[in-house]
């Protein structure tokens, strides 16, 4: 069960670690985008932490503001698809806060406003098989690491890789190893599974 | 009932200069721009879009832009704006450039439509 408590500190360590790895997603995002996956997550991020401290009083307060920062600091397409992510999960909050249920929202959210899918080389191909893992209890460090590198060898139907065709191959997707690193946070994260 | 242009791109000086362009021959068109992020960087940023939407003096808008994400941002401020926007998936220079050239000329919406149609590139 998602609380305040344990999803600032979920969303904390996933700025944590983009921070620690920001040379490192802009290196990725060189030969197939725009080199500025990195630069973009770490501004949004570091809005997101000042916007989580001091805490939000409710569950779907920690969303919006976390939606918000990245929706208005990311700048990049990662600004709308994490930031539709996290506002989808805001409004499941009102409801639920079962985190098998919130990231179905989020998923369903972020397909619709990329309207990428599955095998298209996007952060979608973490995110639907954690999901999935997730809805069946299963959600380990290894199903994230192997959604990662599943990209490597796919063609790119989206995004500004998607320019590039066949030439995207044999390069892991930026957006695909900054949500490992959301869900890789999430599985560090005590009390949440 | 008026309608208007917005011009969303990811560099602020090509929205500049498609506004530029287009207003030479839609001199009584309302033309709005978004171009790049907050901090003047490369990207886009939804609240100058909404900031566009406003500022345009046409009750509808018709939204051209550059590229993918520029068209996520732009969605987003459309569920946001009270104002009814069309958005268009169309080569952004040659289709505002259509489109104010025959909105100038008091074209209906579904003839502008007609000819924008050939210009879908995304």
């Amino acid at each position: 069960m998602l609380t305040v408590e344990n999803t600032v500190a979920w969303i904390d360590q996933f700025a944590d670690q983009i921070e620690a790895k920001q040379s490192y997603l802009s290196e990725l995002d060189t030969p197939i985008g725009d080199a500025d996956h990195g630069g973009n997550m770490v501004r949004g991020l570091v809005a997101v932490k000042a916007a989580l401290n001091p805490a939000p009083a409710d569950l779907t307060k920690v969303f919006q503001a976390t939606a918000m920062a990245l929706i208005s600091k990311v700048g990049g397409a990662s600004g709308p698809l994490y930031g539709t992510a996290f506002l989808e999960m805001a409004k499941q909050s009102k409801t639920d806060t079962d985190l098998e249920t919130l990231l179905a929202a989020a998923l369903a959210g972020i397909e619709k406003r990329g309207g990428a899918t599955t095998g298209d080389k996007t952060l979608i191909d973490v995110w639907a098989p954690v999901v999935s893992a997730v809805q069946a209890g299963k959600l380990t460090q290894a199903v994230v690491d192997d959604a990662v590198a599943s990209t490597e060898p796919m063609v790119a139907k989206k995004g500004r890789a998607s320019y590039l065709g066949e030439r995207s191959v044999g390069h892991l997707d930026p957006g695909a190893v900054s949500s490992g690193y959301l869900f890789t946070a999430l599985l560090a994260t005590e009390g949440i599974l | 009932m008026s309608l208007g242009i917005v011009i969303v791109s990811h560099v602020p000086e090509i929205a500049l200069g498609v506004q530029r362009l287009v207003e030479q021959v839609a001199k009584d068109v309302s033309v709005t721009i978004a171009g790049g992020t907050d901090e003047q960087q490369v990207g886009t940023s939804m609240a100058k879009i909404m900031k566009a939407f406003d500022q345009n003096t046409a009750d509808e808008i018709l939204a051209f832009y550059d590229l993918g994400s520029a068209k996520m941002n732009l969605e987003m401020a459309i569920e946001m704006s009270e104002k009814t926007v069309h958005l268009y998936d169309t080569a952004l220079i040659e289709s505002a450039y259509t489109a104010a050239s025959l909105l100038q000329a008091a074209v209906p919406l579904t003839d502008v439509e007609a000819q924008l149609a050939p210009l879908k590139i995304k």
